[in-house]
């Protein structure tokens, strides 16, 4: 009797099942086609990010191989001149420096609105707010730029000013101005920028955490700030680094804002206040337009590295993440 | 250690809608008292009203008085997280903080509440695990996850997490219902020793394990969905499950739920 029932199959499965074997359902093979196009999509990836650093790597040594200074070390960027004389060290160090500046002033910020938007505003306040916030995210970087530029940077030269009659011993606000565009003006801008990416993605990231760790927080007497620091951040951190990350990586490749808010020059100083600040992406979106062959792999040589910063970047962040991978519930 | 609670016409809502309706009931010191009763009939409101975890909803809110040892704890001037550090509690499904060791989930209260030592936490720590009867199997693996251990682990654990801040009343909410027969009887037998330091409050599914653990035994039930769920009958576990004075309550022991 069961034997009857197991081979009387319908019409339409019957071609896949073998004889009197079990029917061999057609899922299977819809699961199998599924899973080939994840992993195909999942190596194109790879395949794209093998491609951009094989590009880059080509356009690149032309110039690497022409340029009379030291790629690393110089400052300055003569790329057209002949023979060219250019280095990355200058523009490389505005770019850490500045996208440090921007997360150091934004991350803890964005972090406190997400928490507010969460955990303590009313829901409607903390809908409307996060619509503003999501807005904010979209607004294109020129606008960021020649607001910064035309409207943003008489106030921060003014704090500018402050900052060096009255802390002026600190060698960061040594620079005795004047004021215009620097690296103050230009990480303010960046923070700004970065903001609103970093403040919805780690909202979304706390608003998962279970409320059964909240409440078992609560009911052990915790305040308020107490549950946030003994569930929601603990159980965020990995979505919380991985905010702050792509935040970075935005930062990292900010280009036109800071063309209009650093001042392009070229030295590897810590003064934030004097006109100054430089960023590898900056420098590519002044100097391409002019830029001849050989500057125009110079270029590319600097996007090269920019692209290799981006990725120590990363894995670092993976790398914390995975560290304590086990104690976090599926939250990575 | 241990304190009487006297609840008076409790009731407690979650927005408009009335989930239990003036209960009163006194639960003495050192005793178990088991809430049974029909789901829905508000025994996890009830119970949450008592810590005043109820009020942690939005929307939700408390009317009565629920005194501990005589003083009222939805008094204007009462600080919320001293009465939640008085009165511990241990949900339906096992809670561990994921991101903390079994340690940390262990000395978590307590360090909430300002204890830093390390010697006061390593003692504190033996002793709650002990008094979890969870000792013996993890003291060789304090620095793992917590959310490592079985089911039934993590539900003594997170009952070792409530004893360490050493409350004076343990509510437990079904605290066995995610667990399997053995680990259930473990977290009974537990309860036996517990009630010589706490009182507790169990709500149950399970009439048997009622009848076990408790001393005393309160039935809830509703008139009909939409309706407030009640106190129906409280009285001695050993009167109850033997001889109700209630009708409803011997055909809800019965197995004849209506
Ligand atoms: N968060 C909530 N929001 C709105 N209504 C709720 C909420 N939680 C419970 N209720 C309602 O309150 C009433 C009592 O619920 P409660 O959870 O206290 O019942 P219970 O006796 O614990 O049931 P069970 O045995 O199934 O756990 C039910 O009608 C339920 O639908
Ligand atoms: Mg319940």
């Amino acid at each position: 009797m069961s034997q009857q029932s197991l081979t009387t199959t319908p019409a339409g499965a019957q071609g896949a099942g073998g004889g009197g074997a079990l029917p061999r359902g057609s899922r299977l093979g819809a699961e199998k086609l599924f899973r080939g196009l994840a992993t195909a999509a999942g190596s194109t990836v790879l395949v794209i990010i093998v491609a951009i650093a094989a590009f880059l790597i080509v356009q690149a040594v032309p110039a690497l191989r022409a340029d009379s200074e030291n790629f690393f070390t110089f400052q300055s960027w003569f790329a057209n001149d002949d023979p060219p004389k250019f280095g990355i060290a200058a523009i490389a160090f505005g770019t850490v420096l500045t996208s440090a500046l921007a997360l150091i002033m934004a991350v803890p910020v964005a972090l406190g609105i997400a928490l507010c938007l969460t955990h303590y505003a009313h829901r409607r306040v903390a809908s409307t707010l996060g619509f503003f916030i999501d807005l904010l995210a979209a607004v294109p970087s020129v606008v960021f730029g020649l607001w910064g530029r035309d409207y943003f940077r008489g106030p921060v030269g003014d704090f500018s000013k402050f900052l060096h009659d009255h802390f002026g011993w600190i060698p960061l606000f040594g620079g005795g101005g004047p004021y215009g565009n620097s690296i103050l003006l230009g990480s303010i801008v960046l923070a700004i920028m970065v903001l609103p990416i970093v403040t919805s993605l780690s909202r979304e990231v706390f608003a998962q955490t279970p409320a059964q760790n909240e409440e078992a927080a609560l009911a052990l007497g915790a305040t308020k700030w107490e549950m946030i620091r003994t569930a929601v951040l603990p159980y965020g951190k990995p979505g919380i680094i991985a905010s702050v990350m792509l935040g970075l990586g935005r930062a990292l490749g900010e280009t036109i804002a800071l063309a209009l808010t650093l001042g392009a020059v070229y030295n590897v100083s810590f003064d934030l206040l004097g006109t100054g600040g430089n960023t590898i992406a900056a420098n590519i979106a002044l100097k391409f337009a002019e830029a001849n062959p050989t500057g125009r792999s110079a270029l590319i040589a600097s996007g090269l590295v920019l692209f290799a910063i981006t990725l120590v970047v990363n894995m670092t962040a993976r790398a914390i993440v995975y560290r304590r991978r086990e104690f976090v519930g599926g939250a990575a | 250690m241990a304190k009487r609670i006297e609840a008076v016409n409790v009731s407690a809502y979650y927005g408009s809608f009335r989930a239990i309706d003036n209960i009163t009931m006194t639960i003495e010191p050192k005793s178990v008292t088991a809430l049974i009763g029909p789901s829905g009939c508000g025994k996890s409101t009830f119970l949450r009203s008592i810590n005043r975890m109820h009020e942690v909803l939005p929307g939700a809110k408390v009317d009565g008085q629920l005194m501990i040892d005589g003083q009222n704890i939805y008094d204007r001037d009462i600080d919320v997280t001293a009465v939640r550090r008085t009165i511990g509690m241990v949900f339906q499904r096992p809670n561990p903080f994921p991101t903390m060791s079994i340690y940390d989930n262990v000395v978590a209260g307590l360090k909430l509440n300002g204890v830093r030592r390390k010697a006061a936490l390593d003692d504190a720590c033996e002793k709650a695990l002990r008094g979890a009867n969870l000792w013996n199997e993890v003291k060789d693996r304090l620095n793992r996850p917590g959310a490592g251990l079985s089911g039934g682990q993590q539900q003594r654990l997170c009952i070792a997490r409530a004893i360490a801040v050493e409350p004076q009343v343990v509510l437990m909410d079904e605290p066995c219902s995610a667990l399997d027969p053995i680990s259930t009887l473990a977290i009974e037998d537990l309860i036996a020793e517990l009630k010589n330091q706490y009182t507790i409050v169990i709500v149950t599914h399970n009439m048997q394990q009622a009848a076990r653990v408790s001393d005393r035994t309160g039935f809830f039930s509703i008139d009909s969905t939409g309706e407030p769920g009640r106190l129906i009958e409280y009285d001695d576990t050993a009167k109850i499950f033997t001889n109700p004075s209630v009708k409803r309550t011997e055909d809800y022991i019965t197995g004849r739920f209506g």
